[in-house]
């Protein structure tokens, strides 16, 4: 009895968790407390399993806006927003011919928001291909790719192949004219090995070009069967794999290292800043299991002051300007440019001009000259060649500097000049002069194929590589020179068949002198 | 003679009998095929076995008054009948370079989508496609014709009527 007095009884102990419970779950919920101290903001990081991808500290080097420009922090954003739109599409989307164009047409006009939703999820998609190619070309210009992180550099192929499924496989969904023509084109060039196959007559045996149409459509046309699957695509398939792929892409980061930087960053960056100071100034007497299976040497230890600042705030903060800074630009051009749809598929007429979506109008001005060359081999061969790049280019110079290794700054200005000049040079001679078949009518469709404007620039390309590889004696240079080019024929390409063809595939200075119907 | 006893031996080398590893390969070979096939079946899927399309073939009767060098279209198809005195034929206006539907005229067939050319008998003139515009099947069928879009004959083959 006397000891129930001194301490209170179960009912009141009750009360009174009862009472602090509220303070209770927040300490539980932000188990860290306020990340003001470092041991508080690195646990911040490695507390928190969203956070945790991150490093608990991060290199000076890698803060600085001209290190990457944000693009890589871009492209994740940029998926992040056409994820939560895409998934409040499908609240109304119904992935059927003609119904579709009609629930497009609901979101458009009739769905509270719906207007915004799917202009921002059309316009983040277009932003995400855009910085997926500026953060690849970041990446090689600063000679990042090297040794630890080809393999990391194959995925990010990986994804940027990823990246352009899921904006294709998107294309079609709203069933308009726009999307019908575009995937008939786009199917039919998935089909195009057949040209070869044909011209070696063996097709009846051996058919990898009718197979893959008839995997995309799941029908001889583009019907319900094709529209269901590039649904399928779009919302699960593609983006569980771009997933996939993203949770390795940035897990590599922090194990190849953080990013790429110069081996004298420390000596460039000068002295840190007052209110930092070194975390490790001695050897630690305990050692890092882990830490010893990872690539590199231990953090940092035996470097004085290491030029390493918390993650929290100064890398977070930085992701999260790139992120609202995205967000801003996908609103603004939303509330700007509609989304385009046109008139229902219609089968029988196809569009005049009818045009892929504006990153694989490139690919559509070189399958003018030929659909297999143009759209499979040369397309499968740039793809190729820069995976091969890391395993090719195994120098050292240069590594995390813009423009970094022999030839610098100058050889990539030059390049964009050669680039530049070949592809408007070839497009040029064509306009003006046409191609083989317009000179030799019976010519043998296999030259056709062999010889055209798609393998003649790759052609000229690839030897331009080759004289600079010997000009500089170094891949580097040849590396920096292929992928210059490569950039300036698709923004030539991609322009030409953007502005400059008119129905027909013909060319026109401008839409306004297009023929009337 | 027995066998050798004392061989030294380290306590990591493996055992003489792995039956762990039996088991070991056993789940790893098992699990390896069963992906394959899987993965086989995964494929396999996907390619439909029956194409639920419309039906190819077509019955059409021609206008009385159709030029001999004038293309009758009918309705939801994309083919295109001729008559001239020799007979009638049917030609395909599906652009053998990437499935555009070509427009016919005076002096033959236009794509518009990539500039390909064909002369009136489907002959590739100009452009990007690999091959003629086929020739498809006709049937007389009592003062109409059957049209089939999944059978070709070689060019230059008419009905006469």
């Amino acid at each position: 009895m006397s000891t129930a007095m001194q301490s209170p009884s179960a009912l009141e102990q009750f009360w009174q968790n009862l009472r602090q419970s509220p303070r209770r779950i927040l300490e539980a919920t932000f188990r860290t407390g306020k990340p003001v101290t470092d041991r508080a903001r690195s646990l911040f990081v490695f507390g928190n399993v969203f956070l945790h991808l991150h490093p608990v500290r991060v290199h000076r080097w890698t803060l600085r806006w001209t290190t990457t420009l944000g693009l890589g922090v871009a492209s994740a954003a940029a998926f992040l927003i056409t994820l939560v739109t895409g998934v409040l599409l499908m609240f109304y989307y119904k992935p059927y011919p003609d119904v579709a164009y009609q629930s497009i047409k609901d979101i458009h006009f009739v769905v509270p928001t719906g207007r915004l939703i799917r202009n921002l999820h059309r316009w983040a998609g277009n932003v995400m291909v855009v910085t997926v190619i500026l953060h690849m070309a970041r990446v090689l210009y600063t000679a990042a790719y090297r040794k630890p992180r080809e393999f990391n550099w194959l995925v990010g192929m990986g994804l940027l192949v990823v990246t352009l499924a899921l904006a294709f496989t998107g294309y079609l969904l709203p069933w308009d004219q726009l999307a019908y023509w575009a995937i008939t084109i786009a199917t039919n060039i998935a089909q195009s090995p057949r040209e070869l196959t044909d011209a070696l007559g063996i097709t009846e045996y051996f058919d990898p070009g009718g197979f893959m149409r008839l995997l995309l459509l799941g029908s001889d046309t583009v019907g319900p069967e094709a529209l269901i699957r590039f649904y399928v695509l779009h919302i699960m398939i593609l983006p569980l794999i771009l997933g996939i792929l993203l949770a390795v892409h940035f897990w590599r980061v922090r194990k190849d290292g953080g990013l790429a930087r110069p081996a004298d960053a420390d000596q460039r960056l000068g002295a840190p800043p007052g209110h930092l100071y070194p975390v490790f100034t001695q050897a630690p007497q305990k050692t890092y299991q882990l830490a010893a299976i990872v690539r590199g040497r231990t953090p940092a230890v035996g470097n004085g002051p290491e030029n390493t600042v918390p993650s929290m705030p100064h890398l977070f903060y930085a992701e999260l300007g790139v992120l609202m800074a995205v967000t801003l630009i996908c609103l603004v051009l939303s509330l700007l440019w509609d989304a385009p749809l046109k008139e229902l598929a219609n089968p029988l007429v196809p569009e005049n001009p009818a045009k892929a979506p504006w990153y694989f109008l490139g690919v559509q001005e070189l399958v003018s000259f030929s659909a297999f060359m143009g759209g499979v081999v040369v397309p499968l061969l740039t793809i190729v060649g820069l995976g091969l790049v890391p395993f090719l280019d195994r120098e050292e110079q240069g590594t995390g500097e813009w423009f970094g290794g022999p030839g610098g700054g100058r050889l990539a200005l030059y390049s964009m000049l050669f680039g530049l000049a070949a592809a408007l040079a070839v497009e040029a001679f064509v306009i003006r002069f046409g191609w083989i078949r317009e000179w030799f009518p019976n010519v043998p469709q296999l030259l056709v194929i062999l010889v055209n404007p798609a393998s003649l620039l790759t052609l000229i390309y690839a030897l331009y590589s080759i004289f600079i590889i010997r000009r500089f004696n170094s891949v580097r240079a040849g590396a920096v020179a292929l992928f210059t080019c490569f950039l300036c024929g698709f923004v030539v390409t991609t322009a030409i068949g953007t502005y400059f063809r008119g129905p027909n595939w013909f060319f026109y200075w401008s839409p306004a002198d297009w023929p009337k119907h | 003679m027995s066998a050798p006893t004392g061989i030294q031996r380290s306590r990591l080398d493996p055992e003489p009998v792995p039956r762990r590893d039996w088991l070991g390969l056993a789940s790893l070979w098992s699990a390896g095929v069963a992906l394959l096939f899987s993965l086989f079946g995964m494929i396999r899927l996907p390619k439909p076995a029956v194409v639920g399309s419309p039906s190819k073939r077509f019955r059409v009767s021609l206008p009385e008054a159709l030029a001999p060098s004038a293309a009758f279209v009918p309705p939801g198809r994309s083919v295109a009948i001729f008559r001239d005195p020799e007979g009638v034929y049917a030609i395909s206006l599906v652009c053998t370079h990437l499935g555009c539907v070509v427009k016919p005229g005076p002096e033959g067939f236009e794509c518009p989508c990539h500039g390909s050319r064909f002369g009136p008998d489907g002959h590739v003139t100009k452009g990007p496609a690999p091959k003629p515009l086929p020739w498809l099947k006709v049937i007389p069928a009592g003062g109409q014709w059957i049209v089939d879009e999944s059978a070709t004959v070689p060019p230059g083959t008419k009905v006469a009527v």
